[in-house]
């Protein structure tokens, strides 16, 4: 492979109190390429993704060994200042998360709590996050209004705008349509297709076809470790390992 | 059939139940009312008793329980709040917390009298309040914190989880998540939560029998240092301490009627509070 890594796992290693979720997991996403995490539920691709910028941190008895690696940085090093890890590393959960706030407020949130004041500024980042995330045409005339007044595909393309407001490198998709319709679905897939000229995109996914439109890279996980990981159209077509065959033919799931 | 003829039954009997309780209720303020309605007037609610509180009026009382109240909030309020944040969002849950947790939880059953006893040995005795204003608030106030931090705690709750990861994910710290995306959300709960604890403890004896409140005093309190009347207990000495306890028994009744109208203010007051802020919130901010 000729890719430019962006993030890298070494021997993963994470534990919810005595239970350990994910076993020696070897992780490699390029950048500004998109890497699905595929498997069953309980395979561990969400601990793994809420590994990726330590979201699992608020989490008691939660602990991770093994490194991760993000521009050669190691996150989980003890020294990494998460604020800022969070600030390059964002993301975007599974059930569409608004504020509480207007749509305007909920883009301007992660500006706002870094400092920034400028009205003339934050209007500038709040038009062009919403037309990052395909949503300003839609909501151009109602930005003072509550973000729970929109469908629940437009509400994750706030998510979505939200998170571009801070300008990440990386953005992390858990399962991002999980709780939305196929045709929002497929607004967000176009979407994750856009972004990754930009942004490097890790998504887990339930959803294999998904996994398979949207995804250059994919890795597949049972049990907490990962069986096959290789450029999509390959696992698709060609799996090396029995498993990720069965999985990916319906067998089980 | 059957099945819906029990349905019917169990809506009756909740239904009855409401309506005895709401009976009850009515029939008690009607009783007040009647009773002590009669002696309302200008004169009783702005003058001070006089010819051994058997004429005039309750003003110091009033001023007095008013005051106390301010007191008890100072402490309870900010106090019962910090420490529902501090147990909700930073504390890890140990065996140690839910002990805690366990023990306010306790405090708020704990009968006030001991409170008051507490207070004498603490702010009285100990702090060298004496018996004064600042005695008797701080010990209504520690009768109203675990009630305080038990609103406030139950309001964090109600905050979902989302809004404070969806936070931490744009790299928000701890604190600032907290500040802008949970506490705008559960001050409401938390505020209707602490006025309904200061209204109860507006209306207690026992805890300011002791550290302050003062059989008859017709002057005001000048400082937190001195004595003071309060409704209750004014209301507890007319009713059962009084030399003519029959002559002053409307001027009994009409104190606790202008007590209970206190106290439901202050609780339509949290009712009021909470519905502004929850308009509000839905607005959008």
């Amino acid at each position: 492979m000729s890719e430019l890594l962006k993030i890298r796992t070494e021997n993963l290693d994470f534990y919810y109190g005595a239970k350990q979720a994910l076993k020696g997991v070897n992780l490699d996403c390029p950048e500004k390429r998109v890497t699905a995490i595929i498997g069953p539920s309980g395979c561990g691709k969400s601990t793994l993704i809420r590994t990726l910028n330590r979201m699992n941190d608020v989490i008691p008895g939660a602990r991770a060994a093994g490194r991760v690696l993000i521009d050669g940085l190691d996150v989980l090093s003890p020294k990494m200042d998460v604020v800022e890890l969070r600030r390059a590393v964002g993301m975007v959960f599974q059930k569409p998360n608004p504020f509480p706030k207007s749509i305007f407020d909920n883009i301007a949130y992660g500006l706002r709590i870094n400092g920034l004041r400028d009205r003339q500024k934050l209007a500038e980042v709040v038009e062009r996050s919403l037309r990052g995330a395909a949503l300003w045409e839609e909501v151009k005339d109602r930005l003072r209004d509550n973000a729970f007044s929109l469908s629940g595909g437009q509400q994750q393309r706030l998510c979505i705008a939200r998170a571009l407001a801070v300008e990440p490198e990386v953005i992390l998709f858990d399962e991002p349509c999980s709780a939305i319709d196929p045709i929002a679905t497929a607004k967000i897939e176009e979407l994750i297709f856009k972004l990754k000229e930009t942004y490097t995109v890790v998504i887990v996914t339930h959803n294999m076809q998904q996994a398979a439109r949207v995804s250059d890279f994919t890795a597949f996980m049972m049990l907490g470790e990962m069986v096959e990981y290789g450029r999509t159209d390959r696992i698709f077509t060609n799996p090396a390992n029995k498993l990720t065959e069965d999985y990916i033919t319906g067998r089980f799931g | 059939m059957k099945r819906k003829v029990f349905q019917f039954l169990g809506f009756m009997l909740l239904r009855t139940c409401l309506y005895i309780v709401l009976a009850v209720l009515l029939l008690f303020l009607y009783d007040i009312i009647r009773k002590g309605g009669g002696a309302i007037s200008w004169e009783f609610l702005s003058q001070p008793p006089r010819r051994g509180m058997t004429e005039g009026g309750i003003f110091p009382a009033i001023f007095g329980t008013f005051l106390v109240t301010m007191i008890t909030s100072v402490l309870a309020v900010p106090m019962g709040m910090f420490a529902a944040i501090y147990l909700n969002e930073y504390a890890r849950q140990t065996r140690l917390t839910r002990l805690l947790r366990l023990a306010i939880r306790n405090l708020s059953g704990v009968p006030s009298i001991v409170y008051g006893l507490f207070g004498v040995i603490l702010f009285v005795n100990i702090f060298a309040f004496g018996t004064s204003i600042l005695s008797a608030g701080l010990t209504l106030g520690l009768l109203t914190l675990p009630w305080t931090i038990t609103a406030s705690e139950e309001a964090l709750k109600t905050v979902p989880n989302s809004y404070r990861e969806g936070a931490l994910a744009l790299g928000a710290t701890k604190w600032q998540s907290i500040r802008t995306n949970v506490l705008p959300y559960a001050l409401p709960g938390m505020l209707t939560g602490t006025v309904l604890g200061l209204a109860r403890a507006a209306g207690e004896t026992a805890p300011i029998m002791f550290t302050g409140a003062a059989f008859f005093l017709p002057i005001l309190p000048k400082s937190l240092g001195d004595q003071f009347m309060a409704l209750p207990y004014h209301l507890y000495i007319m009713a059962t301490q009084h030399h003519n306890i029959l002559k002053v028994r409307p001027l009994a009744y009409a104190t606790a009627l202008v007590l209970i109208v206190l106290v439901l203010g202050m609780n339509m007051t949290a009712v009021v509070i909470r519905y502004r802020l929850r308009r509000k919130r839905r607005m959008g901010s």
